[in-house]
């Protein structure tokens, strides 16, 4: 086994167990702090997988963000979450057997897939060294996302995309004056 | 090496959970948790495709990065409906909300 190998299984054990921590945790502050651990664990996989903007970008937008944001409304609501006494509602057995059967079908499905098992071959850019290959591909997604020929399209769409959801956000949580 | 089944399977394993987590959990943000596990899941599984299938291009760190902007997008407009139903009806049990339900 090599250290890859050994870098991979103990973070995606520790991805499986703090997501399980997750969906099971009665207290929901708990519950956040483990969804920190499973974005971070993630960030580190997008590290193996040499999409190094990617897990900086995992790391600020996720746990700087999303992971806070989750935590300010668990306190907001706090009177409420602090004594859920029950976690689960009366579904959570066909969940169970969902979640499994959901699991099998994608792992049997997958696995009759031809590349299933396949190796990644090294990463190269034409004229690039070795040294500078990370650089070229953040600039590569850079100009890609305000190309027209690229992606520039999916890109305005979602920054107007976020740009609704930040005034609907306020529009909703907003308290009307009595 | 690490070969591309690992990730598929990591990825389809933090996808059951999350799915778990939404179709059980009772609190309305322990549910939006369980979304954001999917929305990883699937994260997981554009970069392990674009690193090991499609490296030449870009397209699949591209996807990811949309995917980063919706999933923002989706916790803002969702932790705002749990805030306001909270202030409404005083509880983010999502079996306790139902005013949509005749």
């Amino acid at each position: 086994m090599t250290a890859l190998q050994v870098i991979f299984l103990a973070t995606a054990a520790m991805i499986l167990f703090s997501a399980w921590m997750v969906v099971t945790r009665r207290n929901l502050v708990h519950a956040a702090l483990y969804l920190v651990l499973t974005l971070f664990g993630v960030a580190v996989l997008f590290v193996l997988l040499e999409a190094t903007f990617l897990a900086v970008v995992q790391v600020l937008i996720y746990i700087g963000a999303i992971a806070i944001l989750m935590i300010f409304a668990i306190m907001l609501t706090r009177r409420v979450a602090s004594d859920d006494t029950v976690v689960a509602n009366h579904n959570a057995g066909w969940a169970a057997m969902l979640a499994v059967l959901v699991f099998s079908s994608l792992v049997i499905i997958m696995g009759a897939w031809s590349q299933f098992t396949t190796f990644a071959s090294p990463l190269t850019r034409p004229g690039v060294p070795s040294n500078e290959l990370g650089q070229e591909i953040v600039a590569e997604l850079g100009q890609s996302l305000v190309d027209p020929d690229a992606y520039v399209i999916p890109f305005e769409v979602a920054s107007v995309l976020l740009l609704a959801a930040l005034i609907g956000a306020i529009v909703v949580a907003w308290q009307k004056d009595k | 090496m690490i070969p591309l089944s690992w990730y598929l399977i990591l990825a389809a394993g933090l996808f059951s959970v999350g799915l778990y987590g939404v179709l059980s959990r009772k609190n309305a943000v322990g549910i939006l948790m369980g979304i954001e596990l999917m929305l990883n899941a699937a994260n997981i599984n554009l970069v392990a495709f674009w690193r090991y299938v499609d490296s030449d291009s870009i397209a699949g760190q591209a996807f990811a990065i949309i995917v980063f902007a919706v999933a923002a997008a989706e916790v803002a407009v969702g932790l705002a409906l749990v805030i306001s139903v909270y202030r409404l009806r005083k509880t983010v049990a999502a079996d306790e909300i139902d005013m949509l339900k005749w």
